[in-house]
């Protein structure tokens, strides 16, 4: 029988946070991106409202912050001091 | 004052542009360079924009407020060693009121935020529909959207978002208006906060209201999902009125009747005859003679899908997704459609793809079945246009 029980939001944050850290100098990842990983990963034990909320948790805390590149991307926020 | 240097910028080249009749925005932006010296800077900016034929803006990056993906426009200048004040000059996209609306207290205490964090200058409205205030540096971006939300104003959208939606005055002062757009416009605004400010998309998404096919909000080249308002039944004639325009020397048949494109009107000298099935509701008529023609009494909109101005490809005009919608369905109607629509899009939309333009990919036949919508005649784009297939008038005792 399939597992169903649903990842805790905070668990989603801190995978969605390390895909980032992982990617981050060599992929740009959109939000969409980061929702298709996690469902990927833990099937219907994870939803899109849950990966919306996990996303709300990392940019309202600055872990993450939104980039404009010609689209919308999800980065680590820049080191103080560094030019943008 | 002018400036920290004190000094008038140089600007030989775009003085031309204040030549002529019409307005200028030189004449505005040196208006607004009397107090503020990043103003002044950004004529000098232009000049050399001019005399070199090439821009110096860079934009997108980082910038934003806290919790927030949309509704500030990161710009920077790459001259700005010499042009300090501009060399940080963002963007910030107020939502507008629907259909434009603002007290003059409301205009006054926006100005009043943007003086004291900003370069004073304001484009109202962008062809987004936002206002638009130009240029702050990123330390002011927090404190302006602080103040902003105390006034009761949010950002709008920007990126990879549901926009903010725009709607035409409609029932506030058009007597066309076949539905309530401004009303529409609030709830679709309201309904969709998290994907207006928290970006989720593979690229915008743009819903405009417009509340008769007049189409004052050009949505139907500018949004990708366009609401316009119809009717269903027949066009109201007034024949005493339609009379009046013809003795006051309305020449019925060449201003009207020819200029129809569907050519579903006739006029004997006497009568207005209108074949309403025939009637693609272009307004063309409507506008001629206000006074005469009115829209149809049952009223709402056709839900119209992939229009889009040029930027990765090619313009496209939206086409007919529901043909009809009663105006009191609207906002229920379009709430389960875009969930479904989003829902098709997120899934197979590729980066930076319209939604118009992942209709093209796949073709309509694909996405109606990815969204569960029957085809209809209506979402022909160019009915009677194949030259295989041959209309023709039946003759009489044929079928």
């Amino acid at each position: 029988m399939t597992d169903t029980t649903s990842v805790p939001i905070e668990i989603l944050a801190e995978e969605m946070y390390q895909l980032v850290a992982d990617c981050a100098g060599k992929k740009n990842l959109k939000p969409g991106d980061l929702t298709k990983e996690m469902i990927a990963k833990h099937g219907p034990a994870c939803s899109k409202d849950d990966c919306k909320k996990a996303l709300r948790i990392l940019i309202d805390s600055s872990r993450c912050v939104y980039s404009y590149l010609g689209g919308t991307y999800i980065q680590l926020p820049p080191k103080p001091g560094s030019e943008i | 004052m002018a400036n920290d240097s004190g000094e008038k910028p140089e600007t030989k080249m775009l003085d031309e542009l204040e030549k002529g009749p019409w307005p200028s925005f030189v004449k505005e932006i040196k208006s607004a360079g009397q107090t503020s010296a990043s103003a002044q800077d950004l004529l000098r900016q232009l000049e050399l924009s001019y005399q070199e034929k090439k821009g110096h803006w860079k934009h997108g990056g980082l910038v934003g407020v806290l919790g927030y993906g949309g509704g500030v426009i990161g710009r920077y200048s790459d001259a700005g060693d010499q042009f300090p004040k501009v060399a940080q000059f963002h963007t910030l996209r107020v939502n507008q009121p629907a259909g434009w609306f603002y007290t003059s207290d409301a205009i006054r205490t926006l100005c009043d935020i943007w003086e004291r964090h900003g370069s004073g200058l304001t484009n109202m409205h962008g062809s987004t529909g936002d206002l638009i205030l130009l240029g702050t540096g990123t330390a002011e971006l927090e404190p302006t959207f602080q103040e902003l939300a105390q006034a009761g104003f949010d950002l709008g959208g920007s990126g990879s978002a549901f926009r903010t939606p725009s709607c035409c005055v409609g029932m506030a002062r058009c007597e066309w208006a076949c539905y309530d757009a401004m009303k529409l416009c609030y709830d679709l605004t309201m309904a969709y906060q998290d994907e207006m400010h928290r970006p989720p998309f593979p690229y915008k998404f743009k819903v405009k209201c417009a509340a008769c096919p007049n189409d004052c909000v050009a949505a139907i080249a500018r949004a990708d999902l366009s609401i316009i308002g119809t009717w269903k039944d027949e066009i109201q004639v007034d024949e005493s009125a339609v009379n009046e325009y013809a003795s006051a020397g309305l020449n019925l048949q060449k201003d009207v009747c020819d200029l129809c494109p569907s050519k579903c009107m006739a006029w004997d000298g006497h009568k207005l005859s209108i074949e309403n099935h025939e009637c693609v509701r272009c307004m063309h008529c409507i506008n001629v003679m206000p006074k005469a023609l009115r829209p149809g009494k049952e009223r709402g909109a056709v839900i119209m899908i992939g229009g889009k101005a040029p930027i990765m490809q090619g313009a496209l005009l939206s086409s007919v997704l529901v043909p009809f919608v009663p105006a009191e369905e609207l906002m229920d109607t379009l709430k389960e459609l875009i969930r479904r629509i989003w829902d098709f899009w997120d899934e197979y939309g590729n980066n930076r793809e319209r939604v118009g333009e992942l209709i093209q990919r796949v073709g309509l036949p694909v996405f109606l079945d990815g969204i569960g919508l029957d085809p209809v005649p209506e979402m022909v784009s160019a009915p009677r246009d194949n030259p295989y297939i041959y209309f023709q008038v039946a003759k009489d005792g044929e079928k």
